[in-house]
């Protein structure tokens, strides 16, 4: 039963990505002008024969609703098209970015359950004591804060002044590292080499800090309510009389069952991972996604944009889709 | 409606019931006033709140400096708490020797007008789709229900940058960004209430008694959602300035010229070593109010309405 519920669960997704890519074909409408030379961007001067042949190309003489028939298509047979500007197709310049913008929602997302699952848990036990009180005053100056200006801050401190940590990039200058996966920490694990590891480590402290902080406040404070409301429910008294100790009424009982709605919120929260994800790698010079998408906006590179606002929606549904199936199976009293 | 209240018995019955409505609305404002007084930190988000508008809108006649226009000879000088800080420029100047204070004044004109405007005209769309979703449920239903779910696939500030990129910076571009997406969020917070209040009794009664659906739809049921809403909607205020930074702040927001504060934060990324103060006191300005918003929002939550939870 669960299978088919997970099955339609997916089979869900599918219009959904249909839509998104139909929003982002409607996007290059937005911009006055020929599409032929909005799509060029500033890729140089180019003959009138030439602009014909991309005319040809591009299925511009056609009708709007057979353009994006061919939109569609390419898209699902993984062609996001060509960037005139940097002279290559959409999708290997993306796939080339996307290890270092996983890399870095990786190590904010490990950040924000690091801090967030032991200030939940510990705020609800304690509930206002002092630790309480700070850290959700905490958490709600975390939703309350830019996370530009965030990055700026941490850097001031800890780059500037206590010179603790990089200012920028993901690895130090002249550290050699063999690049097999993209993931610069895995890389360096897998060809054993310790100086790149700890620079990568520490380049990665600020950024995932700043992305993080965000996800983290939300995700304790909704863990504390949950975990408040679950340490009041009938089976935790009754695990108490029966003489269950603290931590194993607390750990096993109250937490299993309040990690519950934490996760589907955790769910949402990719979403901010992922938006943030533009701004902080440019606060940090973080060479991923996010950066060449502001890059690609300033040269005009609008085929670049569209597929990489695509490839963002993408992550974020199937992150979406993963957080319902694992929720399915958490809750038992939940179908999808 | 006074002065016409007398001659015409109709207009006068109006106007009667008219004062009865203004009355009881401003006896509710009081009730809010009076329950807010529980809440201090909701009190002092208030307050801040109150002071940057008066900024907003005062700020010809507050500010003593140009905000476009600076002396390059008054470049980067630090905050009156620095030695060689002055009170001429109590929170110091930036790279063209522009007062920050006093652009910082003019900035808070961008924020509250993108974050008020782009929350109203989510409201107004969210809520009339939302109410009449809700309703009449049918195919209306779920082609809107559809096109939601559709905009919710996108990362917030993904589709907004996404759609800015397109469109260029500038300030009514601005707002369409925000609301192409802005409005979903109260589409499902009206509809979902729409949904629940219409299995109530009293719906069935104003129904067999005759009332019309608009009146059933705006007299009868709106009144009990209109304040679920209005806590979103501050709430999403602070989002929204939020965004409107971080849009201004990848250059993609309020043209360079004009101040706002996500542009000066960027602007001040050059000079972080010599002046931190250019890009740290614009961005603490957002905060400050962001914070005050949130606050006062979380505040009117528990007293109109302490089911509502909003993540994020």
């Amino acid at each position: 039963m669960k299978a088919i519920k997970v099955l339609e669960r997916i089979l869900a997704t599918l219009p959904i990505m249909f839509g998104v890519a139909i929003i982002v074909f409607f996007f290059i409408r937005l911009t006055p002008g020929d599409p032929v030379d909005i799509m060029m961007g500033q890729g140089g001067a180019i003959s009138t024969g030439e602009i014909e042949q991309l005319r040809e190309e591009f299925h511009l003489n056609e009708p709007l609703h057979i353009q994006l028939w061919y939109f569609l298509r390419d898209a699902v047979q993984g062609d996001l098209g060509y960037s005139y500007v940097l002279k290559r197709p959409v999708v290997e310049l993306i796939a080339e970015r996307l290890p270092a913008t996983i890399e870095l929602a990786m190590g904010a997302l490990f950040f924000s359950l690091v801090i967030a699952v032991p200030i939940g848990i510990i705020s609800a036990v304690r509930q206002n004591s002092l630790l309480d009180r700070l850290s959700m005053s905490g958490a709600f100056l975390g939703i309350s804060m830019p996370g530009f200006w965030l990055g700026i801050v941490l850097i001031l401190v800890f780059s500037v002044y206590l010179h603790w940590l990089p200012v920028q990039g993901r690895i130090s200058v002249g550290i050699e590292l063999e690049e097999r996966t993209g993931f610069f920490v895995l890389d360096s694990l897998l060809s054993g080499n310790l100086e790149a590891l700890k620079s990568s480590l520490l380049h990665l402290v600020l950024p995932s800090i700043t992305l993080g902080a965000a996800v983290a406040a939300v995700t304790a404070r909704v863990l504390r309510s949950s975990m408040l409301e679950t340490l009041r429910s009938d089976y935790v008294t009754l695990a108490r009389s029966k003489g269950a100790s603290e931590w194993v009424v607390v750990m096993k009982h109250a937490l299993r069952n309040a990690l519950i709605p934490t996760i589907t919120v955790l769910g949402l929260q990719i979403g901010i991972l992922l938006g943030g994800n533009m701004v902080i790698e440019t606060v940090f010079g973080w060479p991923g996604l996010g950066r060449m998408v502001v890059k690609a906006i300033f040269d005009r590179d609008f085929p670049l944009i569209q597929g990489s606002v695509m490839i963002y929606a993408f992550i974020f549904v199937m992150a979406s889709l993963i957080v319902d199936i694992l929720y399915t199976y958490l809750n038992p009293k939940i179908s999808l | 409606m006074d002065t016409t209240s007398g001659t015409d018995t109709r207009i006068g019955r109006h106007a009667h019931v008219w004062r009865k409505k203004l009355n009881i609305w401003w006896r509710n404002f009081l009730e809010l006033l009076g329950e807010l007084r529980k809440h201090p930190l909701a009190m002092l988000g208030g307050f801040i709140i109150i002071l940057y508008l008066f900024a907003a809108i005062f700020a010809d006649q507050i500010t003593v400096h140009d905000p476009m226009a600076g002396n390059l000879r008054n470049r980067l000088i630090p905050p009156a708490w620095y030695s060689e800080g002055s009170w001429e420029y109590p929170l110091g100047t930036d790279a063209q020797g522009r007062d920050i204070l006093t652009r910082v004044i003019y900035g808070a004109r961008v924020s509250l007008a993108v974050g008020l405007i782009s929350v109203g005209i989510s409201v107004i769309i969210g809520l009339a789709l939302g109410t009449f979703a809700g309703y009449y449920r049918g195919r209306f239903d779920s082609v809107v229900s559809r096109l939601a779910d559709l905009l919710l696939a996108f990362p917030f500030l993904i589709f907004a940058i996404g759609m800015m990129a397109f469109l260029g910076p500038g300030f009514a571009n601005l707002i369409l960004a925000l609301t192409f997406k802005g409005w979903v969020e109260f589409f499902r917070l009206s509809r979902g209430e729409m949904l629940s209040e219409k299995t109530n009794e009293y719906v069935e009664a104003a129904k067999v008694t005759g009332h019309s659906h608009f009146s059933i739809m705006g007299k009868e049921i709106l009144p009990n959602i209109i304040q679920a809403v209005f806590v979103l909607a501050t709430l999403r205020i602070g989002y929204m300035i939020i965004m409107e930074a971080s849009l201004s702040f990848l250059g993609l927001g309020i043209p360079p010229h004009i101040p706002a504060w996500g542009s000066m934060v960027a602007a001040g990324r050059d000079y972080m070593l010599v002046a931190p103060w250019v890009s740290t006191v614009p961005g603490l300005a957002i905060v400050i109010l962001v914070l005050s918003i949130n606050l006062f929002g979380e505040g009117l939550r528990d007293i109109l309405d302490p089911r509502l939870k909003v993540e994020g």
